[in-house]
């Protein structure tokens, strides 16, 4: 759909195919039929420029079709470039400027408790998007008010638009920053269905504090020319390069 | 005499016990912008976030998407400059039910100085949309106001400020979405004022009578959306305009009059304001005194604007 646009951000979409694979398709608690159910989980995508893995999971999961799919970034659609949520079904949180959606996803855990309907609050954040000093702000304050109802996956693909996070501005240790402020922390590998669901498993066990699932994670993965390519963050591929990659997913899924 | 906070805090106290599903959010300043009365009443939907205005912004976005009325409260300097991006992409983008109510707005903050004073404030709100915009003129005002928005559903801003000012309308008053009050009627010069400089307005209409002059004075206190029809009557009228706000004079009340005259009834204006510069420590009264905003600053602008429009 990305070069069906001619833009957006295919590499970090990918680190977080299998994550969203889970939420949707296992831990959340949605109905495309209904997608204002009060009482759904919420998921807050905080990388919001991540879209597209979130409009393909809300495609497979039936909020909607292939064509409206198909209609990513152009004028008058449903689907905007970052997440909408007064435009696309199944979106509970508007995105994009980095580091806010997590304190976005507190309200939504903190009004869990005061609403008429309990519900769990899931959050995306990427590991460049820490360095926005506001995630921290919104991790003083979910540990403080024990949000045990909110579980973020901390998206730790290692590369941001101008390289390597190490090198931009190193936002590492990230598990000891967590950790320092009072979160449950769980350390796995993003692309392991296992690992995500007993991580997840554990974080909706714990009822002291908010859970963070560190998440290494690759970026492009599973297409080799967009691996570990910072070049990949916000760049469509071309129709010859999506054929290849498909191609090469298609492969992947066989192996798996 | 009495603080517009002041009056917000009892308000908020009062709806606390009402059917409205309400949540008070603030960043370390209940004691000052009164939002410790409500807590007093009602601890459990009473949400300290610290000094981090800007996560308190997007909670506040987050509380009001799980179907709450969330009313968010600092400085006025810190809730909209600091934090504007959040409201920006959180609340006024979402349409998001959240009231954010801003103390200590404007010169009168006083003697904490330029880091405290928000002189910018109207004009960032007014260029959000979905955001309105409301500066009440006195604590019977204000109370009205608060009842009114913690009823509607849209976003807002709503200015208020530090020191006590007269009680300018009788206790049945009721605010009027969309409907700006002129106070007084006259035929000269209409004076468009708002918050504090209301009551100042008034005063200087009881000057410029001494003198012959007949003023207009009229209270906007809601600056988006503008009562335009009230802007154009008024000026129509009288063929000559002064605007007075405790405000730049860049994008806040007097802009929003300007844009309206000269779309539709292009008049003689002149903006009373903060000429372009940051505040500075001094006593309310002095420093609208130095910048030219006191009530004899006001009469003496108003004669000057009838004198050159007679000749």
């Amino acid at each position: 759909m990305t070069t069906e646009a001619k833009s957006g951000h295919p590499g970090g979409s990918l680190s977080a195919v299998e994550i969203l694979v889970c939420l949707y398709f296992d831990l959340m608690q949605v109905r495309p039929d209904n997608p204002r159910w009060p009482a759904r989980s919420r998921f807050v995508l905080s990388k919001g420029h991540a879209a597209p893995v979130l409009y393909a999971a809300l495609h497979e999961k039936g909020f909607f079709g292939e064509d409206v799919l198909m209609s990513l970034r152009k004028k008058g659609s449903v689907l905007q470039g970052h997440p909408d949520m007064t435009r696309t079904p199944g979106v509970d949180a508007s995105t994009g400027s980095l580091g806010q959606g997590l304190s976005f996803a507190c309200g939504l855990a903190l009004g869990a408790r005061l609403a008429p309907e309990a519900y769990r609050v899931w959050a995306l954040v990427g590991d460049g998007e820490s360095q926005e000093g506001q995630i921290w702000e919104a991790a003083m304050f979910a540990s403080h008010y024990r949000l045990h109802n909110l579980t973020v996956f901390h998206d730790m693909n290692g590369l941001q638009i101008d390289g390597a996070c190490e090198e931009v501005m190193n936002p590492y240790p990230l598990e000891d920053k967590w950790r320092a402020f009072g979160w449950n922390v769980l350390c796995i590998d993003g692309h392991d269905f296992e690992q995500i669901f007993e991580a997840a498993d554990i974080a909706m066990a714990h009822d002291k504090a908010p859970s963070v699932i560190v998440a290494r994670t690759v970026k492009g993965k599973g297409v080799s020319f967009m691996e570990n390519q910072a070049g990949w963050h916000g760049k469509a591929a071309t129709p010859a390069q999506l054929e290849e990659a498909l191609a090469e997913l298609d492969r992947g899924g066989d192996r798996a | 005499m009495k603080a517009t906070r002041v009056a917000y805090g009892e308000t908020l106290a009062s709806l606390a016990a009402s059917d409205l599903d309400i949540v008070v959010l603030d960043a370390d300043l209940s004691q000052s912008t009164m939002t410790a009365m409500f807590k007093k009443t009602c601890a459990s939907r009473f949400v300290n976030t610290g000094i981090a205005e800007q996560n308190m912004m997007a909670v506040a976005g987050g509380l009001a998407a799980s179907g709450l009325t969330v009313f968010a409260s600092t400085f006025a300097v810190f809730a909209t400059g600091r934090a504007y991006d959040q409201i920006r992409q959180n609340i006024a983008h979402n349409r998001a039910n959240v009231k954010i109510v801003a103390s200590h707005s404007g010169l009168t903050v006083g003697e904490d100085g330029a880091s405290h004073q928000a002189l910018e404030d109207i004009a960032l709100m007014r260029a959000l949309p979905n955001m309105s915009v409301i500066c009440p003129a006195d604590a019977v005002e204000t109370a009205s106001v608060i009842e009114a928005i913690a009823r509607d559903d849209k976003p807002y801003y709503v200015r208020l400020g530090r020191p006590p000012v007269p009680i300018i309308f009788g206790d049945d008053y009721v605010y009027t979405p969309g409907k700006s009050n002129v106070l007084r009627e006259g035929t000269d010069v209409a004076v468009f004022a708002t918050g504090h400089m209301v009551f100042r307005a008034l005063r200087a209409h009881e000057m410029l009578k001494q003198e012959g002059i007949s003023s207009e004075i009229v209270n906007v206190h809601t600056i988006k959306p503008l009562d335009e029809e009230a802007v154009v009557a008024s000026a129509r009228k009288c063929g000559a305009v002064v605007t007075v706000e405790e405000h730049s004079i860049i994008g806040g009340l007097g802009s929003a009059i300007c844009e309206t005259l000269c779309e539709k009834q292009p008049t003689r204006v002149v903006r009373l304001g903060v000429r372009d510069v940051f505040g500075e420590s001094g006593t309310p009264d002095g420093l609208l005194e130095a910048h030219g905003l006191s009530a004899a600053h006001i009469a003496a602008q108003c004669k000057k604007v009838v004198s050159e429009k007679r000749q």
